[in-house]
This record gives structure tokens, sequence and C-alpha cells, in this order.
């Protein structure tokens, strides 16, 4: 794994204000490198990186979540083993390979 | 176990007034089973972020740090004493008889009741604005969740719009912490304001904490704003187009856009519970219909935002009325309760005055073009919910078959009162004619192998 692989190209959402000394955790978006910090949920750890965590099943926008409180459902993501996880209330961990798109179609 | 002879009962939610229920129900002697899907107790508003984070409660709670600590310390000596059965990163999926299903971090659980107390709280109450389906548009809530348990802004440039406490509120606890706020407009204007102003002097402690933070906001803050529309591109907004309270059209340029009106309680359990709903006119939403201690039916009791919108100190105050009714109900003994009773009629009288204050927007909904989006969740647009509405009538089922809305995966949380006004200006109804919503098992869905795999 080569090591400053940052996706920056791709583009995060979200800005850190605060807690930023906690503990760097190493996951994949897309067979991507990337960072978080340790008791980032996936939802802030895939859009520090990334403007959003999936295509929208029913319109053309992509989906980045809406409420943080598992109550719209808007933020479910993709794992390399095609289950699907809801990025707000899922702390990420390291090792986490994680899809923007489901693995079945992924060229 | 509770001791044989006991009865068994569980608590749904465990922010204050969950917490406060618990409390008195163990302090009679009873082990209650506390469920609740947050990944620490505290609810919404005393929230914890996650282990290894390190601002003080001073920082996360502001003027309320000492109540959250008091709160969590509660709660923590309780699970340390072995007092509580608590159940965390649990939902709380759907209810039948005397029986509830969760979905644990290890699968599915059953759990058995004879006596259940839901403190589910409360959510954003939501209102369409066009192009609010784009990522990178949240709920006020969900800004102000970011910050507390993450400590990170949704974006760069940030615009709230929408309307009550919570919108003031935010934009300084985000400016505070270092994040821009381009904008914060709200579609309440100072006349609704002002209207509220006499009723929200039942607390005035919390008015004089108000004023200052809205002075604070200087030239952020416009009231009686329109908003037209948030225009995007593909990876979200870029700028939100409103009108001020006279009329003149501008444009702020953002990349998020944090929107709200207010809360919405949340009451899908309370309704599998078989609860009775009253339409309440001043909070503009359908509430469970319970006493005034909060029992709903034999062996069910509601208590905090779930129940009425009446703020963190009033959930505290309900979930130990709530506990009290089970109590008495169980001929346990169950102190007074005629102090917290009084308690609670003034923070209603607060409450009334705030939804009156800072108003449902329900003529900008009835306005909105026909291609904006109404449900989120599956694209289902202004134009087709009224078309549903020529052809089947103005039911909200019906509607929902019909159009869908109300149908995706947020179950009509973000969306059920959008399409009530729009049902009712099509249908030239009231609000409270068109229905309400049945509420569907499982109450968050979720993935179908698990379900099967665990029955
Ligand atoms: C996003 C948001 C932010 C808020 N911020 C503020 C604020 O800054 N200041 C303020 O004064 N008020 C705020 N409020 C209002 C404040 O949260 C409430 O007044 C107070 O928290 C109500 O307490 P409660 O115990 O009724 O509910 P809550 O504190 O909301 O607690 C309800 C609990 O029930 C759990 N729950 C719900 N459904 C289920 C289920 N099916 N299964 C399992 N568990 C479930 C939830 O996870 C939650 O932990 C906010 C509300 C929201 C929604
Ligand atoms: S953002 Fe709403 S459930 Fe995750």
């Amino acid at each position: 794994m080569t090591s400053e692989l940052q996706p920056a190209a791709l583009g995060g959402r979200i800005v850190r204000l605060a807690e930023k000394g906690r503990p760097q955790v190493r996951f994949r978006l897309d067979g991507l490198d990337c960072q978080a910090l340790a008791g980032d949920t996936v939802l802030t750890a895939v859009l520090v990186c990334a403007s959003a965590v999936r295509q929208s099943e029913f319109g053309r926008e992509k989906r980045s979540g809406f409420c943080l409180m598992g109550a719209c459902q808007d933020c479910w993501i993709w794992q390399e083993d095609g289950s699907r996880l809801r990025a707000c209330s899922t702390l990420v961990a390291a090792g986490m390979q994680l899809r923007t798109v489901p693995p079945e179609i992924w060229p | 176990m509770t001791a044989p002879g006991v009865e068994k009962v569980v608590i749904v939610g465990a922010g204050p007034a969950g917490i406060r229920a618990a409390e008195r129900l163990v302090q009679a002697g009873v082990r209650p089973i506390v469920i609740d899907e947050g990944i620490k107790a505290g609810g919404q508003i005393y929230r914890r972020p996650p282990p290894g984070f390190a601002r003080s409660p001073e920082q996360l709670y502001g003027s309320e740090a000492r109540k959250a600590v008091a709160l969590h310390t509660v709660f923590d000596r309780m699970l340390a004493a072995g007092q509580i059965d608590y159940h965390p990163q649990s939902s709380v999926l759907t209810i039948a008889g005397s029986f509830l299903q969760a979905l644990t971090p290890a699968g599915r659980k059953d759990f058995t009741y004879d006596r259940l107390i839901l403190a589910t709280g409360a959510m954003d109450r939501l209102a369409p604005v066009p192009g609010w389906q784009a990522p990178g548009v949240y709920s006020l809530g969900a800004a102000q969740i970011a910050l507390k348990a993450q400590g990170v802004a949704l974006g760069s440039r940030i615009v709230l719009a929408g309307s009550g406490p919570l919108l003031t509120l935010v934009a300084i606890q985000l400016l505070k912490a270092g994040a821009q706020i381009a904008a914060v407009l709200d579609t309440s204007s100072i006349r609704d304001q002002a209207a509220g102003l006499p009723g929200m002097l039942a607390r005035p402690s919390l008015v004089l904490r108000g004023l200052p933070m809205r002075a604070r906001l200087g030239r952020l803050y416009h009231a009686g704003v329109t908003l037209d529309r948030i225009e995007t591109d593909e990876r979200g907004p870029v700028g939100l187009c409103w009108r001020d309270a006279r009329g003149r059209a501008h444009v702020t340029e953002c990349d998020m856009v944090g929107l709200g009106w207010h809360l919405r309680a949340e009451t899908q359990l309370a309704g599998l519970a078989g609860c009775t709903f009253d339409y309440d006119e001043s909070w503009s939403q359908w509430l469970p219909r319970t006493d005034r201690m909060g029992r709903a039916a034999a062996g069910l009791y509601l208590a905090g935002d779930g129940l009425r919108i009446l703020g963190a100190d009033g959930a505290e105050v309900a979930g130990r009325l709530a506990a009290t009714a089970c109590l008495a109900d169980m001929d346990l003994p169950s102190p007074h309760a005629t102090s917290d009773l009084r308690r609670l009629g003034r923070y209603e009288r607060f409450a009334r005055a705030m939804a009156r204050a800072f108003p449902w927007p329900g003529d900008i909904v009835r306005a909105v073009p026909d291609d904006t989006i109404v449900c989120r969740c599956e694209g289902v647009t202004a134009g087709q919910l009224r078309e549903s509405v020529v052809y089947g009538g103005g039911e909200a089922n019906r509607v929902k078959s019909l159009a869908r809305v109300g149908m995706g995966r947020c179950q009509g949380r973000y969306c059920q009162l959008a399409a009530a006004e729009l049902i009712a200006g099509t249908a030239c109804i009231k609000v409270c004619d068109t229905g309400r919503l049945r509420e569907q098992a499982p109450v968050r869905p979720l993935p179908i192998g698990l379900w099967v795999r665990d029955t």
C-alpha cells in the first residue's frame, strides 16, 4: 500500500474543526487508500475524502447522508463483500473496504 | 433479571426522558430493560461523542453542560451497579402485543414486556425546497450532530435555513467552532416571532439566553424570508436563492445547506403500539393522545419529545412522570407528581408559544412548483402528488399507495407533513382531514438477509 494516497482528486465536503489529534485509521474507498481518525463514523471518514457515499437509486443525484441520526437511511454505503452499512451510525474500522458503487457492477 | 413477581418494564430511548424514567423505576426497585440506538446513552441534545474525543462538556453542551453531565452520570451509575439491562446500538423495529423486536449489533433480538415506556424523541421537521435532494443538503440537526459528535462541519461555506430555536443555536455553535456561515435564513417573520414572545416569557431564562445569540448573528440573520431554490451542480449546492421580507431577490453562495423547521415527534413505535393520535394545530403534526402523566393505553406510556416537543428539560420531567404512572399502575409506591405536573404545564406554555413564533411554513409548501421533489428517498415530485390527489382523492394513505410518497426508506419521516399540506391544498380540505399515515413495521429498514437468517 502506498502511504500518502489521499484521493484528493475526489474532493471531500467535510471540514474538521476540532478533535484532530485522534489516532489515524486506514481504510479503502473504491480501491483507494484513505485515512480517517479513530472515532470517525463511516460517513465522516468517507466525506472527508469524497463528496458522496453512493449514487441515488431513484434520481441522478448522489447521496451523502441527510439526518446523521439514523432516521432517513440516506447514507447506506456498500462494502467490498457486497454488504451495506449505515454510514452515519457505524464507526470506521481499520481495513474497511468501502464502495460508492455496488461491487457487482464495479469494472 | 427482574425478581419473580415483578413486572417486566421496557424503556425505548435513552435520552433525557428515557434516562429519568429508568432512574425513577430503579429508585423503586424495578430493573428496566433500556433499548437505545445510540452508541452511548444521552439522546439528541446530550449526545456523547465516541471514545477518544477530548472536548469538555462545556465545549460540547455550552450552558447545558451541567445538565448533560448529571444525566450521563445518573445513567452510567445505574449501568455500573447493574440496575438496568441496557442494550445500546439497538433499534426497535416492531412492536406487537407485549412483544418487541430489535436489531442489535449481535443480530435480531426479541423482548417481551408487561409495560412499555416509549421515549423515542424527535427529529427535524422538514419542508421541501426545490433542489433539496442534492447531496450536501442536510437537516439542521445533522449539522449539529456532525459538530457535537464528530467535531466537523458538513461544508466549508454553510447556509442554514428554516425556522425554530435550533436555527439560531446551531448557527452560533458552528460559528464558535470556527465554521464559515454565509447566511441564516428564517422563514418566520418578525411579526410571528413577536406574537410568540409573551408566551415564551413562561421561561424567561431561555428568552434571555436566546436573544443575545440572535444578536451575535447580526447581519447573517434574516427573518421572514422565502426560499426559492437551491442551485446545485453534481457535487451539491452552489447557492441558495431566496427573497427577503421586502421581496428582494438574493443568491447566497454556499456548498452546504442545512434545513429544518423545528421538530417533529418520532411516533412510529407509538403508532405500532396502538396509540390514538390527534392532529395538533399549534405544532402542525399528529401527536399521540395520553393522560397528563403520559399513559397512552394499559401498560403503555410515552414521554419526552416523542409525545410533546417540550425540549430537554420537559423530557426529563415527562420521563419521571411516565415512570411514576407505571409504578402506580403496578401498585408500587410512587412519589407525588404535583410539582412535576405544574412544571410540565409551564414548559408546555413556553413550547406552544415557540411553535407560534416559528411556525410550520404551510403556505410556502403549498406553493412549491410541480417539479419540486417532495420525497427525497424516491424522487416523487409535488406534481405527481397533486395529480394523484386529483385522481384518487385527498386521503394520505391512498395518496401514499398511488404516488409512493411516504413509502421510501425514511418511511415518510421527512415528507409526510409536506405531503399532507400539498394534499390539503389540492383537495381544498384541512390538513387534519387528510388523515394520518399508518406506520408499518419494521420502522427502520434492515438488510433483508439479516431478518430472514435470524427468523
Ligand atoms: C437533531 C436534534 C438536535 C437537537 N438539539 C437540541 C439542542 O441543541 N438544544 C435543545 O435544547 N434541544 C435540542 N433538540 C431537542 C432535544 O433533543 C430534545 O428536547 C431532547 O433531547 C428530548 O429528549 P428525549 O429523551 O425525549 O429524546 P431524545 O433525546 O431524542 O432521545 C431519544 C432516544 O431514543 C432513541 N430511539 C428512537 N427511536 C428508537 C428506536 N426505534 N429504537 C431504539 N432507540 C430509539 C434515539 O436513538 C435517542 O437516543 C434537538 C433535537 C434533535 C432531533
Ligand atoms: S444520514 Fe440519515 S440515516 Fe444516516
